[in-house]
């Protein structure tokens, strides 16, 4: 400030300008003042719950009525070594999650590819309503729609009966096509983003250095969309980690959502101690997706 | 961000987590202190509930305000068809939830959103030890006085000689078949334990570890050797045995159900041919003509007697004792006892089901054919109060997850 006084008319300055500018004046003040309410959210409800959840991993229940007892112990984590079971049923969840994100980047890809660069504008965002729109209805009306197409009296058995083969739909293939056509969507989206995102130019500098059409695309474009498509895994693997509904509708196999499921009511202590199996290897996922630059593709 | 900006987001961050975490043990201190209260409080049994009126009049006109009752219920046992009748007389609109299995019901009523729950016996017993649920004041029940008086008062409905409720109806958990496909009709467990090839891979069966006491049921039958007295209350090597049954059945089983929708679209389809129901499912699946047939095979069974309780801090105790008065009233209790397949609690309501025949049908009145159906129950690690060593709620828990696979 200058000692030279300028005309100030402090009789016309509104509350709401003096305001705006003690903020201006502190600008730290006004960053934390805007950061609270989402951080608040983030930390109190996000973490918050996490920590509860961790917290909950190491108490005991009464054996008779199965209410939470605040003693320590960690006898459900050797539950979870000792009992080989909830060893298979990690395993199989996180195969069923391998098999379901493989299956949606193969079928994500030519859909994306022909969007992002074949399709006429029209046809482009016409692809990109139809893409969406199964995301609007219920996840609940697809997953029992579902149940009843794979029904040994369903439509696929149908289709099936004159070539003389029959489908056990409520099986682990089964739960595998209900996944991948569930997903589908979160995976096509980022690869046609990523491959919206690569100049033409390189294409065109390829075509200049002598590359043929396939070559370009196994030596640019496949390189370039890769990022893309393990941004896209991160959901499908994530979301297929943590389900419950559609292995219980479908499958009689447990997964590691159903179990959690199951005992959160009689046992939470253990089913506590069991999400920590998830967290763990989405942590991991996340750790190898972060090295392939997938966020910077998300 | 510049370094400042950065400094000033993480100060808000390591502030807002202390804030969380202090919030965090604050809550986890105050659920913990009022766990252990709850638990004690049964000896000295108190009906008085906040806000709930101290005549039956002032009950109905509070009732007017409250002008709702949310409640956990096994499927239909709310349904319009009767509390329709219900809240155009007390002005409480009926807000149902259907609970799946006893455990489930018990995780619902324990969230505190609902007022009361029709609970079966493994879940009435320890709602009533967790303080979950309130004893009530039967006067303010008029009905109550024509419950059966072999239903009142028994150790899964009432503590220390005061009922914790009133009792709804009993029923059999039946073995269904289709007709079309397994033939001749069963009469035996071994249906499903030791199934023929035309079944297998085709079983329903019940996914809650209650179901153990099914195989022991079996067990109790075909393996005298192992003395097993109740199919609920069950030693080491009793445990073991019916453990490992289920183990070998899993194989053979093509679904397990919670959900009672999910089975009657099975059967529906053929998708399971034979398995255990409710006799809710073979009453819709009849309604639609599909060819079942159920039976209470010559082992006997497992069963359940029902309680409607009420939530120890229900928002709207009122409509909740207005509630447990009317679904025992005659006419009430006649229709859900029809529509579910279940015998009445209030003899009277004989002479209101819409089949004359029902309640002979449903051997409402007859002690000697309820004596093999064993109604769900807890294990607990003292057999029952009959003395020994038994595996607990929680042994059970665990060994249906690894029954499962």
């Amino acid at each position: 400030m200058t000692s030279v006084p300028y005309e100030q008319p402090p009789s016309r300055e509104g509350p709401g300008r003096r305001l705006s500018r003690f903020f201006y004046r502190h600008p730290r003040l006004s960053l934390a003042l805007l950061l609270a309410v989402p951080l608040g959210w983030l930390v109190v409800a996000y973490l918050g719950s996490l920590v509860v959840l961790l917290l909950a991993s190491v108490w005991n229940t009464d054996p008779f009525t199965s209410e939470v007892v605040h003693t320590y112990t960690f006898d459900n984590f050797r539950r979870l070594f000792d009992e080989p079971v909830y060893r298979d049923v990690a395993w199989r969840t996180i195969k069923m999650a391998a098999f379901v994100t493989v299956a949606d980047a193969i079928l994500a890809f030519p859909i994306a590819y022909y969007m992002a660069r074949v399709a006429s504008p029209r046809t482009r965002n016409l692809l990109v309503v139809a893409v969406l729109m199964p995301l609007w209805a219920s996840y609940l009306v697809k997953a029992y729609a579902w149940r009843t197409i794979l029904s040994g009296a369903g439509v696929l058995n149908w289709a099936l009966g004159p070539l003389g083969v029959s489908f056990d739909g409520y099986s682990t293939t089964g739960l595998w096509l209900v996944f991948t056509y569930l997903w589908l969507p979160f995976m096509i989206l980022p690869v046609y983003a990523g491959l919206e995102r690569i100049p033409p130019s390189l294409l065109e500098a390829s075509a200049d250095l002598g590359g043929k059409s396939l070559r370009t695309f196994f030596r640019v474009t496949l390189p370039l969309t890769f990022p893309a498509v393990v941004a896209g895994s991160i959901f499908t693997f994530s979301l297929t980690l943590g389900d419950y509904i559609a292995p219980k509708l479908i499958t009689s196999q447990q997964f590691i959502g159903t179990v959690i499921y199951d005992n959160h009511g009689t046992n939470l202590p253990v089913a506590a101690a069991f999400t920590l199996v998830p967290i763990v290897v989405m942590v991991v996922y996340l750790l190898v997706a972060r090295r392939l630059h997938a966020f910077e593709a998300l | 961000m510049t370094r400042q900006h950065r400094r000033v987001a993480g100060w808000a961050a390591a502030v807002l987590l202390v804030g969380a975490l202090a919030f965090v043990a604050a809550g986890c201190g105050g659920g913990g202190g009022g766990g252990g209260g709850g638990g004690d409080t049964g000896s000295q049994a108190s009906t008085a509930i906040d806000g709930l009126g101290t005549t039956l009049d002032e009950i109905k006109s509070k009732a007017k305000d409250e002008g709702e009752v949310d409640l956990v219920e096994w499927p239909g046992y709310a349904d319009k068809s009767w509390s329709n009748q219900f809240t155009k007389t007390t002005g409480c609109k009926v807000v149902t939830k259907d609970g799946g299995t006893s455990d489930e019901m018990i995780d619902l009523i324990s969230t505190g959103q609902y007022d009361g729950v029709s609970a079966s016996g493994n879940a009435s017993v320890r709602l009533m030890k967790r303080g979950d649920v309130a004893p009530v004041n039967t006067d303010l029940i008029p009905n109550y006085a024509d419950v059966a008086p072999g239903l009142k008062n028994r150790d899964y409905n009432s503590m220390d000689g005061q009922p914790y409720g009133v009792p709804h109806g009993r029923g059999p958990n039946l073995l269904m078949w289709r007709s079309d496909v397994v033939k001749p009709a069963p009469n035996s467990w071994s249906a499903i334990w030791s199934p023929s090839s035309t079944v297998k891979k085709k079983i329903s069966i019940y996914d809650d570890s209650i179901f153990i006491a099914d195989a022991a049921l079996y067990l109790k039958a075909t393996k005298p050797d192992l003395k097993i007295d109740n199919p609920y209350q069950l030693n080491d090597e009793q445990f073991t045995a019916a453990v490992n049954l289920l183990k070998s059945l899993k194989p053979n089983v093509g679904e397990w159900w919670a959900d009672y929708a999910k089975q009657i679209q099975s059967y529906a389809n053929k998708d399971v041919v034979i398995g255990t129901t409710w006799p809710y499912q073979e009453n819709i699946l009849k309604g639609d003509k599909k060819p079942v047939a159920a039976v209470k095979p010559k082992e006997g069974t497992t069963g359940w007697s029902d309680t409607w309780m009420i939530y120890s801090k229900a928002a709207h105790p009122n409509c909740m004792y207005l509630w447990m008065n009317y679904i025992i009233s005659p006419q009430a209790n006649a229709k859900v006892a029809e529509w579910f397949g279940e015998a009445p609690s209030n003899p009277k309501a004989c002479a209101y089901t819409t089949d004359k025949n029902f309640c002979t049908a449903m051997h409402a009145n007859d002690e000697a054919y309820w004596k093999n159906i064993y109604y769900w129950t807890t294990p607990t690690a003292d057999c029952g109060g009959k003395g020994g060593t038994c595996k607990t709620q929680k042994d059970w828990v665990n060994a249906w997850t690894e029954i499962r696979g």
